[in-house]
């Protein structure tokens, strides 16, 4: 139901303030996300710089990392991923409580990075879990974590809570766990989590044709 | 530090069936190598930890190298040490040991038991490369995973098709990415798992 902004404006002044729960709801989600306190590599330390008093995370009520995923709400993946370490990644993942969030933090988080080729580095987190928002660099600036945590708390503000249009967590009937990977013999099994990982199409394929159907 | 012949002349006096060769280095390196047997490895390192006139009481460096075969030679493992003398301020002695490719037959004598420190240098060499440690207290794993079958630094080492190419790919990489034909290949365990 929407509320007639003029209305809403003069009653704020009175001190009486209405509002849907959806947004009540969304706002107090995106005011106090709650990262898991864990770091892969150097790109932990440019969030350790972040969430210290020069760059101060605790500006977007971002600021207490906890040490369980019991109590995380967002899961920054700050570094490279090992094939090795890939399945203790996803299990905390699994361990997380709905509804979580995740940011894919440097080159190497969001597609291996300079190590892609390598035979130990995960050519991606989001080949396992789902990633809310990828941040570029080697590593990334504080400034860059703090804008994806600005971009995570618009997307959380615009979460649609209507019946039917909700976010697949408040489902209870819908998986709320990702397989984790095995470690085999020659690669981890499955390479990916087929349902939510595609691999990027090949461009120079794409025909004419379909480029013209897609206007 | 005396010069590598000298080195080489003490070790023969000291073991005299030490099958000694200088490998020569790039001038830029200077640093040549006594090349030796496996079966007398071990024997020179300890004349060379336990001689008074060398005393190398740090192993600072273990790795191994993978030639692959040439026409003329067979491919071999060369694994390399790095000595030091803390005590003496000397170094580094390098010793050089060849083993053949073959698994089964790419063994070395260790280290370990004359330096404590060899031993996560030589699982990573025997993780990496598949050199086998003969005498080595623990020999696992240490980077790769226990499942792990295969030596990635090898050079005819293939890695799992899970290749990914960059959205505009081009030359070995295009061919790459059409013969995999956009998707990653479904592995013989989910094969099964779906049967």
């Amino acid at each position: 139901m929407a509320i007639d902004p003029g209305l809403k404006s003069e009653l704020q002044k009175h001190g009486i303030f209405i509002l849907p729960f959806e947004e009540l709801y969304n706002w107090s989600r995106k005011s106090s996300i709650w990262p898991l306190q864990f770091g892969l590599a150097c790109c932990a330390i440019e969030m350790i710089a972040t969430a210290a008093s020069r760059y101060d995370l605790a500006r977007f009520g971002a600021e207490v990392f906890r040490a369980t995923p019991r109590q995380a709400d967002l899961m920054i993946v700050a570094g490279t991923v090992t094939k090795k370490m890939a399945p203790q990644v996803v299990r905390l993942w699994n361990q997380m409580p709905e509804p979580k969030y995740c940011i894919a933090m440097g080159a190497c988080a969001i597609s291996g990075g300079p190590f892609k080729e390598g035979y130990n580095v995960l050519k991606g987190i989001d080949r396992y879990i789902p990633v809310d928002v990828h941040i570029p660099g080697c590593p990334p600036r504080p400034e860059a974590l703090i804008h994806a945590i600005m971009t995570l708390q618009r997307k959380i503000a615009a979460t649609d809570l209507e019946a039917g249009r909700r976010p697949r967590w408040y489902d209870p009937q819908a998986p709320a766990e990702f397989p984790v990977p095995q470690y085999g013999a020659h690669d981890l099994e499955p390479p990916a989590n087929r349902e939510i990982w595609h691999p990027p199409r090949n461009y120079r394929e794409v025909t004419i044709d379909e480029v013209l159907k897609k206007g | 530090m005396e010069s590598i012949e000298k080195i080489r002349d003490d070790v023969l006096a000291a073991v005299p069936d030490a099958a000694i060769t200088i490998v020569p280095s790039t001038p830029a390196a200077n640093q040549p190598a006594l090349l030796v047997g496996r079966e007398q490895l071990y024997r020179v390192a300890k004349f060379l930890k336990e001689d008074s006139r060398y005393q190398m009481d740090f192993c600072s460096c273990v790795t191994a190298v993978d030639y692959l075969p040439k026409e003329n030679q067979p491919g071999f493992i060369e694994v390399v040490y790095h000595l030091y003398s803390v005590e003496r301020r000397t170094g580094p002695i390098v010793l050089k040991v060849r083993a053949p490719r073959e698994l089964d037959q790419c063994e070395v004598p260790s280290l370990t038991p004359l330096w404590r420190g060899c031993e996560f240098q030589e699982r990573e060499a025997y993780d990496l490369f598949g050199v086998r440690f003969t005498g080595h207290p623990d020999l696992r794993r240490i980077l790769m995973w226990d499942e792990f079958t295969d030596h990635p630094m090898r050079k005819d080492y293939v890695p799992p098709a899970d290749y990914e190419w960059e959205p505009t790919p081009h030359d070995e990489t295009l061919e790459r990415a059409r013969a995999q034909g956009g998707v990653i290949p479904v592995t013989a365990a989910e094969e099964a798992k779906r049967k």
